[in-house]
């Protein structure tokens, strides 16, 4: 009597594949892990490195918060003067980069330029470039985050607008409206909700990336986080961490609370 | 909402546009700046072809294994996480760590890091693989939390423990999601690690950042050109891998 034979998901040579491949992958990632360089006494260091930062950032020097609403006020600027010009900015390229809504190949290809461009560089990179353009300041960071925004903003609202309902466009235009007017009153109501939630969630991104931009010198709570981190004084950098949480759940609460409110 | 809101918010923009002291004199300022930087950076300069490959190097193993370590911590934390498989105490926690993830931008992260490990891409690693969890774990806690029950009801009445509940009723179910989510990741970790640099964190950062601190800008826009590159190729790559995996 022969044991029946047993039921296995893969075939040999799936298995030999798939060992084959994930060894791979963990010889890639150890050759990884040893171009490193780590340096295990400093590794071995690191609690206790770790234990002495906290030690000195807490108890937070609370008395510095006060100094702290000014940056902060700054970062909360950059943030939504950055988003409010990029929304604007974003509406004639989504308009372009939809292929429902776009004029010609040559507008729908500047517009794809467009948004590749403003996405595939961060906004820290941003800043750097406008820094060197306008000095450093919270102007710098504006630029920066309008840039960057554009590409984000522009991608879902096109994906939205090529997501709408047809058949309201071809009622508006068997009215005789012009494409302006079908543009109006047939494709706008249809993506208003979906423009709404992208742009909050811009600005809930946009906080948080506001808070680090001063460490290149564009303005806002970064630059105080800088200079306390360049002076060590840890107790201040405490407060200012514990400062920057508090605003960015806060955002993120009043985003989520935006966005379920409208769409 | 009313008018009286969009008053409000519509003031509070316009004063703001005005604190930033923008005028025709400092635009035609940065103009004339803009036209001397854009001469001076063109051709791009790519003369330090391997200063720019290692640094590139670099970030590209920042990313896999920070995508790696971030994938083997945000499991456990998004099992933590999901209410449907863990008591509420435990889900507090895993809510709590992942908000607490979520909150600071990798930068600040890669600073306590510098300090804790010292210079290098050690730093960048574990800065991308602790930022990692809030973006990973909160999504493929609500896949968790989306699972079918009955899968799960059937391995329980086996007599299975919870321990084998979850690797028999929960993991099968999650398995495509955690492969979309990781390479997903990756990407997102590629675009991080060209910018932690910044703060000593390792990648091709700190090569860019002080190449724009010596005016060095042909050689600036030149990393600028093959940053994007291997953002696009990475984007490329890891939708390509998530489509061939679903």
């Amino acid at each position: 009597v022969t044991a029946p034979a047993a039921w296995r998901r893969y075939s040999p040579a799936q298995t030999l594949a798939r060992t084959g491949a994930q060894l791979g992958l963990a010889l890639l990632a150890a050759w990884m892990l040893a171009r490193l360089g780590i340096r295990w006494d400093y590794v071995a260091d690191s609690p206790a490195q770790i234990g002495d930062l906290l030690g000195r950032m807490f108890p937070p020097e609370w008395s510095f918060a006060s100094a702290l609403l000014g940056p902060l006020a700054q970062t909360i600027n950059i943030a939504t003067l950055g988003t409010a010009a990029a929304v604007v900015l974003s509406l004639p390229v989504a308009l372009f980069a939809a292929l429902n809504t776009t004029p010609s190949r040559a507008t729908y290809a500047l517009a794809r330029l467009v948004m590749v461009v403003s996405r595939s560089v961060d906004t820290l990179v941003w800043a750097l470039i406008f820094i060197i353009v306008v000095g450093p300041g919270p102007l710098a960071g504006v630029l920066a985050v309008t840039v960057r925004s554009i590409g984000f903003v522009a991608k879902l609202l096109a994906e939205g607008i090529e997501e709408i309902d047809r058949r309201q466009v071809e009622a508006v235009t068997a009215t005789g409206a012009t494409p302006l007017q079908a543009l109006l009153y047939a494709i706008v109501p249809q993506v208003k909700p979906i423009f709404a939630g992208v742009c909050i969630y811009r600005w809930d991104i946009n906080i948080r990336e506001s808070t680090v931009l001063g460490l290149v010198g564009a303005g806002g709570i970064g630059f105080a986080l800088n200079d306390a981190i360049l002076g060590l004084e840890w107790s201040r950098v405490g407060t200012i961490l514990l400062v920057i949480l508090a605003v960015v759940v806060v955002s993120e609460a009043a985003s989520a609370y935006l966005r379920k409110r409208l769409t | 909402m009313g008018p009286a809101v969009w008053t409000a918010a519509a003031v509070f923009l316009a004063w703001n546009a005005v604190s930033l002291e923008v005028n025709p004199e400092r635009i035609a300022r940065g103009l004339s700046r803009f036209g001397t930087v854009a001469a001076r950076a063109f051709p791009p300069d790519f003369h330090r072809a391997g200063l720019l490959a290692s640094g590139v190097l670099e970030s590209v193993e920042i990313a896999t294994l920070s995508t790696l370590f971030g994938v083997l911590l945000g499991i456990p934390v998004a099992v933590l996480a999901a209410r449907n498989v863990v008591p509420l105490p435990l889900y507090a926690t895993g809510r709590g760590v992942i908000t607490l993830g979520r909150t600071f931008h990798e930068l600040i992260v890669a600073i306590i890091f510098v300090k804790a490990v010292g210079f290098g891409p050690l730093a960048g690693v574990l800065t991308l693989t602790v930022n990692s969890v809030g973006f990973f774990s909160k999504l493929l806690a609500e896949r968790i939390e989306t699972i079918d029950r009955g899968q799960i009801e059937a391995i329980r009445a086996t007599g299975a423990s919870r321990g084998a509940v979850l690797v028999y009723g929960v993991l099968p179910q999650i398995l495509p999601r955690i492969i979309g989510l990781t390479l997903y990741q990756w990407d997102i970790h590629l675009r991080q690690s060209t910018i932690i640099g910044i703060v000593g964190a390792g990648g091709i950062g700190a090569t860019l950042y002080n190449a724009f601190s010596r005016y060095d800008y042909d050689f600036a826009l030149a990393i600028l050109l093959v940053i994007v590159a291997i953002v696009l190729l990475g984007e490329a790559v890891s939708a390509l891998a998530r489509r061939s995996a679903q």
